[in-house]
């Protein structure tokens, strides 16, 4: 760099907070004898109007390439101190930040004299680290107004609804030959009993309706290039290969039902899972001729069976067809055995009531022992353990329904690569944050709404197909993308190509190409979120991550342990 | 008591975030510790600890997000076999592993992040300011940032839970051993190759760093066959060998 360092650094006392404990003027006094500086002054509070124009004000005055605030936190008033920067015509990444206050001041408040020493070694750092640092332009990118939704079940066409109405163009996906999801296999809806056929109907209509949604029916995912904004996915429409491009993509793809073979003597016509129960009644086809008992048994195969997890709609789904069957044939007697029993707000309390009032009778089971199945004289004999008095109680079944989890699609994880997005640990689609960001990925410009998710039933993922909608809606509304400059750079010029950079990037930011010199790493700049693991793990250490550098930190380092700054 | 300084690096989103609130509830904690920001823990190159040591640090805490909690998704596991790397090598140097600390602390943990700050600078001061051979330190430097280790230290946790190429997955036991064999003979190398700025023999190299001449003759061809150092003269029908110049800094 040919072009002499004129860093400014500005001291603030924040009332007492800093200036309380800290002697504010011998960190000033300090600050001005280090190496660069050519310019040192305190404010009460520099974060004030005045504070802010003392910092434009130097910066003209004194030429200053470089502004130090010794102040609070970074997280909450960096952004404010770059924007004066950028005001005063100043690159907002010449800016750095010396926190004094919540992790000086505040911790050392009875030890004056220490804390004095140690905010002169913070702002010691600080300058070592600005004569650093570099000017980063702020990258921004052109959003194409479209959306691939990939799943057509509820979720996903409640939310390629939603975004077609915003006036957005779909694609929506499905790998089977119809639309509507499971919801297609389900008899009726608790808690209104509606049938699902009714309700489904109308969603259907209006997305075949819908102009702006183009439906691919029996077409699965190739593959995904791409960023947020500029994504290509690549589909198998019917053995016809079809590239779409699209801003963003919705993944919507559902769940399946856990199959509980080996369990609870599960096979044949007599013990059969819900989702079979309620196809046939729908259907119409049980015999209920041989029928006198019916025993439902919770949890099977799930919280810790064969799953870890509670797939959360079992209660009230088991509720459902008790309660349904009941009411069709009162004489028929019907059982719940249950572990704990979730039927959540008001709701849903009402519809167990309305279950128990029909005459459907509840067992509970401790979970470490969950009801046995057996076959004796022909007859099925499930004998249930009842905790008071220790002992199993054997109940007659001519039909036993099973409420088994829903479980994640067996191609999900493939999906998950080409999307570079992450499973859980249950295997569903991983969310960014579970309460801060719960339908986004944390791969800008993917999003999550479903079962695919979780179990959940139709209420919640329409929720959260709105909701996806809603969030998919922010980048294609505003038409551009802005990501922070704070990326990380290949130096080609090191690079082997070994691709250990690729394997550590969680965003796919990071890809190894074909030059004219070979095999070399290189960084979409959009999809990096500056995290920097791929600097530390390169073989060569050729990989430069902006404003977190290794030069920048070890001048820190250094700077925080030796005295004389290096310079 | 002599007072001990501490570097600390802190990723942004949980421990930068726990140092904050510590702050605004007002937990105190011993002065020592010099506090730096990287965006994730997996940020932090054993090169950098090392480098801190080397430049006097008697003590380097890590603070990253809880595991699963990490704002990148796996950086904190990264973070983890990098730092147990750095530990290695500061055994090898001399120096107690135990004044290199990685912890998880959350952004609602302040209280946990002074409790923490305190235990380790107690420590610290406890074991006293650090001592070490300046070379010993800066072979240490060189080793971590030698590619075999930087390799060893990304992929350990895949070998362990997704295994090789081949599908064998290593157990703890065996990688243990295989980090043991390659970090010392990474270190013994790095050592070898900053005594070559002089010329020296096997024999005055292996007496001068306390080594076996066979182990230290088998390390100097490895290192000549990687370029790093060339055969000098032939001094009384004994080879020596010197380092070339760039790599030896």
């Amino acid at each position: 760099m040919t072009e002499e360092i004129r860093i400014g650094v500005f001291i603030c006392h924040c009332g007492i907070n800093i200036g309380g404990v800290v002697d504010v003027p011998t960190v000033v006094e300090y600050a001005s004898t280090l190496p660069n500086v050519v310019h040192a002054e305190r404010n009460l509070y520099t974060c004030s109007s005045e504070g802010l124009e003392s910092i434009k004000a130097a910066i003209k005055e004194h030429n200053l390439n470089r502004v130090i605030v010794a102040s609070c936190t970074p997280r909450t008033h960096e952004p404010l101190f770059r924007a004066t920067c950028k005001e005063a015509g100043l690159n907002p990444y010449l800016f750095e930040f010396v926190n004094i206050r919540d992790q000086c001041s505040w911790v050392h408040m009875h030890e004056p004299e220490s804390a004095t020493e140690k905010a002169k070694d913070l702002v010691r750092m600080g300058v070592a680290k600005a004569a650093r640092l570099e000017p980063l332009e702020e990258l921004t990118s052109d959003v194409i107004p479209s959306a691939v939704v990939i799943g057509a079940g509820i979720s996903g066409m409640t939310a390629a609804l939603s975004l077609a109405r915003n006036g957005f163009s779909v694609h929506l996906i499905e790998k089977e030959k119809e639309i509507g999801g499971m919801l297609r296999n389900l008899y009726r809806l608790y808690p209104t009993d509606e049938l699902a056929e009714e309700f489904l109907e109308q969603r259907i209509k209006a997305v075949k309706e819908h102009k702006r949604i183009a439906l691919h029916l029996s077409t699965s995912i190739k593959a995904v290039e791409g960023y947020v904004g500029k994504f290509k996915v690549i589909l198998d429409e019917n053995g016809v290969e079809k590239s779409i491009d699209a801003g963003v993509i919705i993944v919507a793809t559902g769940a399946q039902e856990f199959e509980p073979e080996g369990l609870y003597e599960y096979g044949g016509e007599r013990v059969i899972t819900q989702l079979q129960l309620e196809e046939k009644l729908k259907k119409g086809d049980l015999d209920w001729a041989g029928i006198k008992n019916v025993v439902m048994i919770q949890c099977a195969g799930a919280r810790g069976e064969v799953v870890g997890y509670c797939s959360k709609i079992c209660c009230m789904n088991g509720i459902k067809n008790a309660k349904l069957i009941k009411e069709a044939h009162p004489d028929i007697n019907v059982f719940i055995a249950h572990n704990e029993l979730q039927a959540y707000g008001e709701e849903y309390e009402l519809y167990y009531r309305d279950a128990k009032k029909a005459g459907v009778r509840f067992l509970r089971f401790p979970l470490e022992r969950r009801p046995q199945v057996r076959r004796s004289d022909g007859k099925l004999i499930v004998d249930v353990f009842h905790e008071r008095m220790q002992l199993d109680i054997p109940f007659e079944a001519d039909l036993v329904v099973l409420s088994v989890p829903l479980v994640q699609n067996p191609d999900a994880t493939q999906l998950s690569k080409m999307l570079k997005v992450p499973l859980g640990q249950d295997k569903f689609f991983f969310e960014a944050h579970i309460k801060l960001r719960p339908v986004d990925f944390a791969t800008d410009g993917i999003f999550l709404c479903g079962t695919a998710h979780g179990p959940k039933d139709i209420g919640e993922s329409i929720a959260q197909g709105y909701a996806a909608a809603s969030r998919a809606t922010i980048p294609l509304a505003r038409g551009y993308v802005h990501s922070e400059p704070i990326i990380s750079s290949v130096n080609e010029e090191l690079c082997v190509g070994c691709g250990i950079c690729e394997s550590v990037c969680p965003y796919g930011a990071i890809e190894v190409v074909e030059t004219e010199e070979g095999r070399r790493a290189r960084v979409t700049g959009v999809k990096c979120k500056g995290c920097g693991t791929c600097g530390s793990s390169c073989i060569r250490r050729a990989i430069k991550m902006y404003h977190f550098t290794d030069e920048q930190l070890m001048a820190q380092e250094r700077a925080a342990v030796v005295t004389e700054v290096i310079s | 008591m002599a007072e001990v300084k501490i570097v600390g690096f802190l990723c942004n989103w949980c421990c930068y975030a726990g140092a904050d609130l510590a702050g605004v509830s007002r937990f105190q904690y011993p002065p020592n510790i010099r506090i730096i920001r990287v965006m994730c823990s997996g940020r932090v190159d054993p090169v950098i600890i090392l480098d801190s040591f080397l430049y006097g640090a008697d003590g380097v805490f890590v603070g990253g997000c809880h595991p699963g909690d990490c704002h990148y998704l796996r950086g904190n596991y990264y973070a983890e076999k990098k730092i147990e790397m750095a530990r290695r090598l500061l055994r090898e140097a001399g120096v107690d592993p135990k004044r290199l600390r990685l912890e998880w602390v959350s952004a609602s943990e302040g209280e946990r992040f002074a409790k923490i700050i305190k235990e380790f600078t107690d420590e610290i001061k406890a074991l006293g300011p650090v001592t070490f051979e300046k070379e010993a330190m800066e072979a240490a430097c060189l080793a971590a940032a030698d590619y075999r280790l930087r390799i060893l230290a990304t992929k350990e946790r895949e070998l362990l839970e997704e295994g090789n190429k081949y599908g064998e997955v290593f157990t703890r036991h065996e990688m243990d051993r295989l980090l043991d064999d390659l970090v010392r003979e990474e270190y013994e190398a790095k050592r070898i190759l900053l005594k070559l700025k002089e010329p020296m023999s096997v024999k005055e190299l292996a007496s001068e760093l306390n080594l076996k001449p066979n182990i230290v003759l088998r390390l100097i061809l490895d290192l000549k066959r990687y370029e790093l150092v060339d055969l000098h003269e032939i001094r009384d029908n004994t080879p020596t060998y010197i380092a070339r110049e760039e790599h030896a800094q």
